[in-house]
């Protein structure tokens, strides 16, 4: 595609959803809600694991952090305000962050993967054995945040419309920051760090603050759509910290195809949207009770069949419809098939 | 604390860590060996427990029962399981990378659970221990032992054994272990790769299933049981240091120890107490206790 196709394609696509609410029913409305919300958690992550390499197994801390953050700071009978709410999810979620990170940082490889899953794992115990925020019941939010100055209200989230826009400016905008970021010096450096980080290192680049400064990032987005997802339910429980839901989280990032930003969002839509197709009963009858068996076969089967993810498999198909000039001038004494 | 209640606990720490021993051994060995990182570990955990419990009335039918009969079935089962797992899928993935191990044998967890649940159901089950082996021995006047959590430890540590001395002793365990330090090496010098992944594969499935179905009378069946051991045993693997028998021999007895003990001192945060562990193993050595290569 080439960059104008490219942002008319970004332009129509962003149209499409905000027009949605208005021709799509509630399910669906809610369904893509969902998706977007967790379609912002797999980028974050994806900062991580395409950006520097850095597969973590523990990044549903930083959602749940954020969730937490959310419920546990909302006053009982009235709602929060975003302008102090956000700086404080962001706090929450990258304070723990910057001393996990400082820890984690030191290991690579698989230890990387087992030590971000460990303090993980002692977030979800924290939330699910004290009462400190109720404990493996969860709490309920009442009231979804809302922008405000003094005692006038900018902007209410309450009507599910505008839920669905709010929900859909924050991802937009964030993956525009995030897709900037990785055409900056600071993503071209976090390339050079997953290639060959002891090159970059001897090119002079002090890459332990690089990878710092991405974790903290990418918890930080991970926050947000944590307070995000509290404030679609309005209730958080410890389940949203478990290994499961980091392991889902980095299974979109992976099914999506690491290394491209639009493939963390491709993986959310494709896993959401595969758990609910297995769940409804309407296609599947009595199967759907069993749905976590299609459901794992399939995920067998894309891997198998895919294994750069959604994305890599649409750029190939991409490639074969039209074999562009590009492709043609790499390979310059190769017939075309 | 009581001296008969500090043996109790102890007793009860080293059963459980001998237990996580059984299950981290066979996934450190694949893992070493076979670089694979295998989430369906614990899965096979929970097939061997579910299979002691679903397969009891068919071998008291056919072979007159018994306890150990049908853990001995089980085992039979579980071994071939292993070794036609390899052969149709995880021979497959030698050539992948771990994140797409990792996503591959994800499924897998979902395929077993769920296959699980139709073919057993959803139910927690109790097993009763055998009546031989069902009594106590009391410690003092009020405390009484269960003999069976000493069977446990019993038999684990004759497995432990049997595979150290495979290891260090045959020419099967002198093959495994060059195969851990360098696969292209031994596939040069004539030793068939693949029967040997298949083999260490099988004996991995077969010590997590064994471990799944003598813990079983203890732990009763259930739902997730694989999981939550998956976990723990990621951690002692890790621990211990990728690949090594003897670390994750060590990393399971102190995970059984902080376990326990947890549970007594600390049972407010006793569930973290392992993570805790592990972080400050790997701060001091990043690459485990007992690093190979």
């Amino acid at each position: 595609m080439t960059p104008r196709k490219r942002t008319a394609f970004v332009l129509s696509v962003l149209c499409l959803l905000a027009a949605l609410p208005w021709v799509a029913n509630d399910y669906y409305t809610g369904l893509i809600v969902k998706i977007m919300i967790y379609g912002l958690f797999a980028m974050s992550l994806q900062l991580l694991v395409g950006g520097a390499g850095l597969v973590s197994l523990g990044h549903a801390a930083f959602f749940g952090a954020g969730a937490y953050a959310t419920a546990l700071l909302s006053p009982e009978s009235a709602s929060a305000n975003f302008f102090w709410l956000i700086p404080c999810v962001l706090l929450a979620s990258t304070a723990y962050a910057a001393v996990t990170g400082a820890l984690s940082l030191r290991t690579r490889g698989i230890y990387f993967i087992m030590i971000t899953l460990a303090f993980a794992q002692m977030a979800y115990y924290v939330f699910h054995d004290t009462q400190f925020g109720g404990g493996s019941d969860g709490i309920y939010l009442y009231f979804r945040p809302e922008w405000r100055v003094g005692d006038w209200t900018l902007l209410n989230i309450d009507d599910p419309h505008t839920f669905y826009l709010f929900v859909l400016a924050t991802v937009a905008s964030i993956w525009a920051f995030l897709s900037v970021l990785s055409r900056s010096r600071f993503g071209a450096a976090l390339t050079g760090i997953r290639i060959n980080e002891q090159r970059m290192r001897a090119a002079g680049y002090s890459t332990f603050a690089y990878k710092f400064v991405a974790y903290l990032l990418a918890a930080a987005l991970a926050g947000i759509a944590g307070m995000l997802f509290a404030a679609k339910d309005g209730f958080v429980n410890p389940e949203l910290l478990n290994w499961e839901q980091s392991g889902l989280v980095l299974l979109m990032v992976i099914l999506g195809g690491s290394g491209n930003l639009w493939g963390a969002l491709l993986g959310a839509f494709g896993l959401i949207a595969l758990e609910e197709l297995f769940q409804s009963e309407a296609i599947f009858g009595g199967m759907a009770n069993h749905w976590h068996l299609t459901f794992g076969l399939t995920i067998i089967a894309l891997v198998a069949v895919m294994p750069k993810g959604l994305a890599g498999f649409m750029n190939k198909l991409g490639h074969r419809a039209q074999p562009g000039p590009a492709s043609r001038s790499s390979l310059p004494h190769t017939p075309q098939p | 604390m009581d001296p008969v209640i500090f043996l109790i606990q102890c007793l009860n720490a080293v059963q459980y860590g001998l237990l996580l021993f059984l299950i981290a051994s066979g996934l450190t060995l694949i893992f070493g060996i076979m670089g694979i990182i295998n989430l369906a570990h614990g899965s096979f955990y929970m097939v061997g427990a579910y299979m002691a419990f679903a397969l009891q009335p068919a071998v008291e039918h056919y072979l007159g029962g018994g306890f150990v009969a049908t853990v001995a079935v089980c085992i039979l089962l579980t071994t071939l399981l292993g070794y036609l797992l390899e052969w149709v899928f995880f021979s497959y993935l030698y050539t992948r990378d771990h994140l797409q191990q990792v996503l591959m044998t994800y499924g897998l967890i979902l395929v077993f659970e769920e296959l699980r649940s139709i073919l057993v159901g959803n139910d927690v089950h109790g097993i009763a221990p055998p009546p031989w082996l069902s009594g106590s021995i009391s410690l003092s006047d009020v405390m009484t032992y269960p003999v069976y959590r000493l069977f446990i430890s019993a038999v684990c540590i004759l497995v432990a054994t049997a595979l150290y001395l495979v290891l260090t002793r045959t020419r099967l365990g002198m093959k495994i272990r060059a195969g851990a330090s360098n696969r292209e090496m031994i596939s040069s010098l004539g030793v068939n790769i693949k029967r040997l992944y298949r083999i260490v594969f099988a004996i991995g499935v077969a010590l997590a299933a064994l471990a799944g179905a003598i813990a079983a009378p203890v732990t009763s069946v259930y739902p997730g049981m694989g999981n939550a051991i998956l976990i723990v045993s990621f951690v002692i693997v890790v621990i211990g240091g990728i690949g090594s028998i003897r670390g994750a021999f060590l990393a399971a007895m102190l995970v059984g120890f902080v376990a326990t003990f947890g549970q007594v001192f600390f049972p407010q945060v006793a569930g973290m107490l392992v993570y805790l562990l592990m972080a400050l193993i790997l701060l001091f050595k990043p690459e485990g206790l007992f690093h190979q290569g």
